[in-house]
C-alpha cells in the first residue's frame, strides 16, 4: 500500500493549475502528430526537448506523457476512419476499425476505441507503479555483466522482433551503435570518430541525431513523393456507445490489457506482438461471427492492448533504464539532459520526478478522454493539411531545436547529416528503432561491459560470472533458435485472416 | 474519347461539392441546347491525405450515370497535377473548348486575398469564353 500512498503523494504534486495545462498541452500536441501519418510520438517528443530545458522536469514529462498517450489514442482514429495505420501497432484496429467505419459505425468504433484506451491505459500505470519499485530494488543489486546482458537483450529483441528483416534491424542497430561511439572515451580520453572535429569530441547531441532521423528524415522521405492520390475520409459525428456496444466491449478490454502490460513491460519491444494476439484471440472467442464485418470487440482489444503495451513500457524504463520503443529512447535522453543519470537508483534518487510522472500518465489519459471525444471530427478535418505547409512547419521547428541546444551551425550542419541517413533508412527499408536505442543504449553498454571486464581483470569469462546473466543469454539464445518458428506460425496466422478477408469478398 | 461533337466541346472543372454541382447542371444545359460535348475535369493538388474535392469511385460512378442520362457525348478526366486551374486549363486547350463552365463561391475582396482561386486562373488564362456559376443558380 505504500506505492499506493506514493502515488497519491505524486497526483498532488501533479494536479496543480500549471501542470495541468501542461498535460491538456501534451494531449492535444500528441493527438495532433498521431493522426498525422508519419509523424508519431517520438518525433514531437524530439521537436520539443529544446523547448523544455527551460521547464522544471516535472513539467516537462507531464507533458511527455501526455503526448506519448495522445499519440498512441490519434494513430487509431487515422486507422479507423482512413484505414491507413499510422505505425505498426494500429495495423490490428484498422482491420475491423475501418470496416465498422465503413458500414456506418465509425463513431462506435472511436468510441470504443479512446474508452479502452482509457481503462488499458488507467490499469497499465497502476501496474507500473507497483511492479518498478520492486524491480527497482533488485536491480540495484544487478552486477555490471547482467546489466549488460540486459541490455544485449533489449537490443537482439527489438531488433528482431520489430519489421520483417533481423538483418536490417541489425544494420540500422549497427549505424547506430556507430553513432554512439563517436565522442571522447570515457575511461581513456581518447577521442574516438571525432575525425579532428572539435565539436565531435564532446559526443553527439541525441537531440540532434533523433531530430534529424526521425523529423527530417521523414521529411525528405515525404517530400520525395510529395504527391499521391488522395483518399477518402470516412465522416463521423460524435463517437458515442450505446449499451449493446458497452457490454460487447469491456470483456476485450480487459484481455487487451492483459496481453499489451506483459509485453510491453518485457524489454521485448512494441505493441505488435500483443495487439495481433488480442485480435486473434477476440477473432477466436467472438460467438456472433461478424468478425470482417466490423466487430466492435475487434477494434476494443487490440486497442487496449496497443495502450497497455505503452503503459508497461515504463517499467524497464523507469526501473532499469533501459528503453525498449522509440519514445523511451527520447524520454531518457530527456532526463539525461537534466542531469538525472536514468537506472535504479531513479526511483529513489527522483523519488518525486517518478511519482509524479506516473500521476500524469493518469492525468494525462483522463484529459485524453474528455478532450478527445468531442474532438473527433476535428482530428478528422487535420488530415487536409497540404505536405509542403506541414512539414514546412516541422523542419522550422527541427532547425530551431537543433541549433537551441549549444548554439552553434555546426550542428545545423549535422542535422542535415541525420536527416539525409534518415531519408536513406526509411529508403532501404532499415527500421529506425533499432538505430536510436543503439545510440541511446551503446555508451551505457560501453560503460557496464568495461566495468564488468575490469573487475574480472580483462577476462571474458567475467560476463558470465552471475546467474541472470547465463540466464539471459540462454534466453537469447533460445530466442535465436525459436525465430524461424515463430515467425512461420505469425505467417500463417495472418494468412488466414487474410483468407478470410477473401472470403469475405466473395460473399 | 469519342469523335468531336458538330458543336465542340464543354469543359466543366468539377468537383464533388455544390459547385461542381451547379457547374455541371449549366454545362449539360449548354451542351444540349448546342449539341455538344461535356468534359468533366476533376483535379487535386495530391498534396494532403484527404482532398474531399478528389472524387472517389462512388462519386465517379454517378456522375458517370448523370452524364450518360443526359444522352450528351462525354468524358471524365481526373487527374494529380500540382496546378489544378491549369489542368482545366490544358483540356480546354487540347480540345479546342467552345467554353468552360466554373462554379464559383462567394468571397470577399480579403478572402479573396487570403484564399486564391482556381476559378480567377481560369479566368485569366482561357483561351474560350467561361461561365462563372454560384450555387442556387438554376440554367434556364
Amino acid at each position: 500500500m505504500e506505492n499506493f500512498e506514493l502515488l497519491m503523494g505524486g497526483l498532488e504534486s501533479a494536479l496543480t493549475p500549471m501542470n495541468l495545462l501542461y498535460a491538456a498541452i501534451g494531449v492535444l500536441l500528441g493527438t495532433f502528430v498521431g493522426v498525422l501519418p508519419g509523424i508519431g510520438p517520438a518525433m514531437a517528443i524530439a521537436l520539443l526537448l529544446p523547448v523544455t530545458y527551460r521547464l522544471e522536469p516535472t513539467s516537462a514529462f507531464i507533458m511527455f506523457a501526455g503526448l506519448y498517450y495522445g499519440g498512441m489514442y490519434g494513430g487509431s482514429t487515422t486507422s479507423i476512419l482512413l484505414n491507413t495505420p499510422g505505425e505498426s501497432a494500429s495495423v490490428m484496429t484498422a482491420l475491423e476499425g475501418n470496416r465498422m467505419a465503413r458500414a456506418g459505425r465509425g463513431a462506435q468504433a472511436l468510441a470504443t476505441a479512446a474508452v479502452g484506451s482509457f481503462v488499458a491505459g488507467t490499469i497499465g500505470t497502476i501496474l507500473v507503479a507497483f511492479f518498478s519499485p520492486a524491480l527497482a530494488d533488485v536491480a540495484v543489486d544487478l552486477g555490471a555483466p547482467s546489466y549488460f546482458a540486459l541490455m544485449v537483450l533489449a537490443l537482439v529483441m527489438t531488433t528482431t522482433v520489430l519489421g520483417t528483416s533481423a538483418l536490417r534491424g541489425f544494420a540500422a542497430l549497427f549505424l547506430g551503435l556507430t553513432i554512439g561511439l563517436v565522442g571522447l572515451d570515457l575511461n581513456t580520453g581518447q577521442p574516438r570518430l571525432t575525425f579532428g572535429v572539435t565539436q565531435l569530441v564532446d559526443r553527439l547531441d541525441i537531440v540532434v541525431v533523433a531530430v534529424g532521423i526521425f523529423a527530417l528524415g521523414e521529411a525528405l522521405w515525404v517530400a520525395a513523393h510529395l504527391r499521391r492520390k488522395p483518399t477518402h475520409v470516412i465522416p463521423v459525428g460524435r463517437p458515442w456507445m450505446g449499451r449493446d456496444d458497452w457490454g460487447r466491449s469491456w470483456k476485450p478490454w480487459l484481455r487487451g490489457t492483459a496481453f499489451g502490460f506483459p509485453f510491453g513491460a518485457l524489454p521485448a519491444g512494441g505493441a505488435e506482438i500483443p495487439t495481433f494476439l488480442s485480435y486473434l484471440t477476440e477473432r477466436k472467442l467472438s460467438k456472433r461471427g461478424d468478425f470482417g464485418r466490423g466487430a466492435i470487440e475487434g477494434v476494443a482489444g487490440p486497442e487496449a492492448a496497443n495502450n497497455a503495451s505503452a503503459a508497461g513500457m515504463f517499467v524497464p524504463m523507469l526501473a532499469l533504464g533501459l528503453p525498449v520503443t522509440a519514445t523511451a529512447s527520447v524520454m531518457l535522453s530527456a532526463l539525461q539532459g537534466y542531469g538525472i543519470t536514468p537506472g535504479p537508483q531513479l526511483m529513489t534518487d527522483h523519488a518525486d520526478l517518478v511519482w509524479t510522472l506516473l500521476a500524469s500518465l493518469l492525468i494525462g489519459n483522463t484529459l485524453l478522454l474528455v478532450l478527445n471525444l468531442p474532438l473527433a471530427p476535428l482530428w478528422a478535418r487535420l488530415l487536409r493539411i497540404p505536405r509542403p505547409q506541414l512539414y514546412a512547419g516541422i523542419l522550422f521547428f527541427a532547425c530551431l531545436g537543433a541549433y537551441a541546444t549549444n548554439l552553434d551551425p555546426f550542428d545545423i550542419g549535422l542535422l542535415v547529416a541525420f536527416g539525409l541517413l534518415g531519408l536513406m533508412m526509411r529508403r532501404f527499408g532499415l527500421p529506425v528503432l533499432p538505430l536510436i536505442l543503439g545510440v541511446i543504449l551503446g555508451p551505457l553498454m560501453e560503460s557496464k561491459l568495461r566495468e564488468a571486464l575490469t573487475i574480472s581483470g580483462g577476462d571474458y569469462g567475467g560476463l558470465l560470472n552471475e546467474p541472470l546473466a547465463v540466464v539471459i543469454y540462454v534466453l537469447i539464445a533460445l530466442f535465436m533458435l525459436g525465430r524461424p518458428f515463430i515467425a512461420r506460425a505469425r505467417a500463417r496466422a495472418e494468412q488466414s485472416a487474410a483468407v478470410e478477408e477473401e472470403k469475405e469478398l466473395v460473399d | 474519347m469519342s469523335e468531336t461533337p458538330a458543336g465542340g466541346w464543354v469543359v466543366v472543372a468539377w468537383a464533388p461539392d455544390v459547385y461542381g454541382a451547379v457547374a455541371l447542371d449549366w454545362a449539360l444545359a449548354d451542351a444540349e441546347r448546342r449539341d455538344r460535348g461535356v468534359v468533366v475535369v476533376n483535379a487535386s493538388r495530391g498534396d494532403a491525405l484527404v482532398d474531399e474535392r478528389f472524387a472517389f469511385e462512388e462519386q465517379l460512378g454517378e456522375l458517370e450515370r448523370r452524364l450518360t442520362e443526359s444522352g450528351r457525348p462525354h468524358e471524365i478526366r481526373q487527374s494529380i497535377d500540382p496546378d489544378v486551374a491549369g489542368a482545366v486549363l490544358d483540356a480546354a486547350e487540347q480540345l479546342e473548348a467552345r467554353l468552360i463552365v466554373v462554379g464559383l463561391r462567394r468571397r470577399t475582396p480579403v478572402g479573396k486575398l487570403l484564399m486564391g482561386s482556381v476559378a480567377q486562373r481560369i479566368l485569366l488564362g482561357a483561351a474560350c469564353p467561361v461561365l462563372s456559376v454560384k450555387p442556387g443558380s438554376v440554367p434556364d
